[in-house]
């Protein structure tokens, strides 16, 4: 405990740092385009667009646990989609930042854990430019806002946690195993399906199977995509028992991974 | 005041085999040793136990052949690496130009790289800004400073990297073998601005293969070897040392080389009985040698001493230099010359002379003897050299011609050019003022 303290001590004397490379990422991911910044709005928007026409206009699937119409069932997607995208491209990235930046943590002296923070806080800002699409397409899509969309942000701290957990382990492991990545693009599909994003916990078919239900119930995942139906899409207050023991998971699964990335640290100069 | 204090230092590195990297996760998991994989197979010591105190204003010098532990120990006083065991102190903000423009990103431009390197230095905010003019200026780069960094060239790119590192203004200044690649004029730019720091007392620490550089700016110079430190002090002296001590490994390295030429000459004379006699000369394997002739004289043994009459390759440019043939005639000869070329590695001529050319009436060779040409003084500069050596008619009629056949080395810290270093002094009128920098 004492050990990350000091660690987070250390890495909140690096802010500027980590301010500075979450710029350079998102400047250094337009470089180059035409529409430059406006890809951070532009891809959600095109996404949602797509969901729209897929589901609205073809499939047409109705569910009575998501609405009645095929139109909120694009919006609900989209509302699980968005914080999915941060939370596996965060995870994906992590996989290869330290090797990447290879060449920083030879040369140059500082904390190397600024590298997972920088991909996780980067992947969040790239949220942070989604959500007002989302938000946009909320009441175009026949949904209001309640005063319970007012806890998102607890939400987003509590995947900020686990997301950053997850990142600084496997940013550490995979500098010793490299075919982590490989596993983890794999796992990351596996990840999506069993979370409730293209379907709901509360669909008729899932009460039938307890056990898949309890199963769902074990992803921390779950439990934060949920959050933010609760927030957004439903209306309603998150359900806080369930979020609470999340928010637990993920600050045991960041002090986990801290301890790991930690142990290992010393070898990253030699293996990356 | 010391400014650097390491204290019993070593740093230990893992090494893992080719077996271990292909270890995968997968087989980890499968096989249930995860955590002992994790652990190296080898170890390698860089540097073995090291104490070292820089004192605070000086400028340290470090040198030692390539693998001593030089940027281990860089590595080690920055906090980049850390020490397997013992204790290092430093004093001070530290600045490495270990790698100039480490972290440079590509895509981005200039300007913006100065920002985000310059904090990772350890600037704030501010003092980038303050200092972004200077950095720019100084790296000559005003007009490129907007364009994205993967259109410099390597030069643009070392001289921006060297810009932001000197401009951090640190109380300890790592210098790497980073001067390598700058261009004439920058070179001595980046110099000055280490002359600089050392008037404004600053610590330097100054790891080098430029050992005439080092002799000329440090006060100290410890030299290093196989990761401890072999000897330390006076720049001049320790240079030398070291001088020496490469001398001697290069002697080694010739003669291995020279004995395996030698088993290789036997091989090649026990195939070819007839010319059994052709196969005792002793040769260096390589392409541009040739021999020829019909040896009614030949040239059987050649041999390179130095002026105490020990056989040797490495010369320094004052030293004396004996050729000594081995001949032997088939028949009685009237007609011979005795000569002698020296070559070096553009296969410039430097020096060539011979016995007829220098009035020596040839009256009789028989049977076996000794030629020994005596230099007193090779005045060559730094490099290696071929050498030729011949016995013919006047008429240039060969009778045994070995052609670059041998080589040796002239080993000098001075950096003229041209093709000899000609024997000379210099001298200045009372107005103007130089002074030696030779200690």
């Amino acid at each position: 405990m004492k050990r990350l303290a000091a660690n987070l001590r250390e890495l909140h004397k690096h802010r500027l740092l980590i301010r500075t490379l979450v710029g350079r990422e998102l400047k250094a991911r337009y470089r180059g385009t035409i529409l430059g910044f406006f890809w951070s709005f532009l891809n959600p928007l095109l996404l949602m667009i797509v969901y729209t026409v897929v589901f609205g206009l073809i499939l047409n699937p109705r569910d009575l646990a998501i609405g009645d119409t095929a139109w909120l069932y694009a919006l609900y997607m989209f509302c699980g989609v968005l914080p999915w995208t941060w939370f596996s491209s965060s995870s994906l990235e992590s996989a290869n930042v330290l090797m990447i930046n290879g060449n920083l943590i030879k040369k140059i002296l500082f904390p190397a854990e600024v590298l997972p923070v920088v991909t996780v806080s980067s992947n969040l800002l790239n949220f942070l430019f989604g959500l007002p699409i989302l938000l946009f397409f909320v009441p175009i899509m026949g949904k209001s806002f309640t005063v319970y969309a007012l806890f998102l942000p607890v939400v987003i701290l509590v995947q900020y946690v686990f997301t950053l957990g997850l990142g600084l382990l496997i940013s550490a492991l995979t500098v010793h195993f490299r075919d982590i990545k490989d596993v983890l693009s794999n796992l990351m599909t596996f990840w999506f399906f069993s979370t409730p994003i293209i379907y709901s916990l509360k669909m008729e078919a899932l009460q039938r199977v307890p056990w898949v239900k309890t199963l769902l119930t074990l992803n921390p995942m779950t439990h934060i995509v949920e959050g933010y139906h609760s927030c957004l899409f439903y209306g309603e207050l998150i359900h806080w028992k369930r979020l609470g023991v999340t928010f637990l998971v993920s600050l045991i699964l960041f002090w986990a991974g801290y301890a790991v990335f930690d142990r290992l640290r010393d070898s990253f100069p030699e293996e990356v | 005041m010391y400014a650097i204090e390491l204290e019993g230092v070593s740093r230990v590195y893992q090494k893992y085999s080719a077996r271990h990297r292909f270890q995968t996760f997968k087989s980890a998991i499968v096989r249930g040793d995860f955590f002992r994989s994790l652990k190296a197979d080898e170890l390698v010591t860089a540097v073995d136990g090291l104490s070292l105190r820089v004192e605070k204003g000086t400028t340290f010098g470090v040198i030692g052949s390539n693998g001593s532990g030089k940027s281990t120990l860089l590595k080690l006083i920055a906090g980049i690496a850390k020490p397997t065991a013992g204790t290092v102190g430093v004093e001070g903000k530290i600045s490495a130009l270990i790698e100039l423009g480490a972290g440079f990103h590509p895509e981005i431009s200039g300007r913006e790289n100065v920002a985000i390197n310059g904090i990772m230095l350890g600037l704030t905010k501010r003092e980038v800004q303050r200092k972004f003019d200077e950095i720019v200026r100084f790296a000559e780069l005003e007009e490129f400073i907007d364009a994205p960094v993967k259109t410099y060239s390597s030069g643009m790119y070392m001289r921006l990297g060297f810009s932001i590192a000197i401009n951090v203004n640190p109380d300890i200044l790592l210098v790497d073998e980073v001067l390598a690649v700058g261009d004439a004029a920058f070179v001595p730019k980046c110099l000055d601005r280490i002359d600089d720091f050392r008037r404004r007392k600053k610590t330097i620490l100054f790891v080098s293969h430029d050992l005439a550089t080092v002799a000329k700016i440090c006060d100290r110079v410890a030299w290093m070897k196989g990761g401890r430190i072999q000897m330390i002090g006076e720049p001049k002296r320790v240079v030398d040392a070291y001088l020496q001590d490469v001398a001697a490994a290069q002697e080694e390295d010739f003669k291995a080389r020279k004995r395996a030429a030698r088993s290789e000459a036997e091989k090649a004379a026990g195939a070819e009985e007839t010319s059994g006699e052709a196969g005792t000369a002793e040769t260096e394997a390589g392409g541009r040698e040739k021999r020829w002739g019909k040896r009614e004289a030949e040239i059987r043994k050649v041999v390179l001493r130095d002026a105490r009459g020990e056989e040797k390759h490495v010369f320094h440019p004052e030293d004396g230099m004996a050729v000594e043939l081995d001949v032997a005639a088939r028949e009685p000869l009237t007609d011979f010359v005795f000569g002698i070329g020296i070559f070096n590695s553009l296969g410039t001529l430097c020096y060539g002379t011979n016995t007829h050319l220098e009035d020596w009436e040839p009256v009789s060779l028989s049977g076996e003897g000794k030629v020994v040409c005596r230099i007193d003084r090779l005045n060559l500069i730094n490099g290696t050299y071929y050498l030729d050596v011949a016995v013919h008619r006047r008429d240039g009629y060969p009778y045994d011609y070995h052609h670059n056949l041998y080589s040796f080395f002239v080993s000098s810290t001075r950096r003229d050019e041209g093709i000899a270093r000609l024997p000379h002094g210099w001298e200045f009128s009372p107005g103007i003022r130089l002074k030696s920098q030779e200690k």
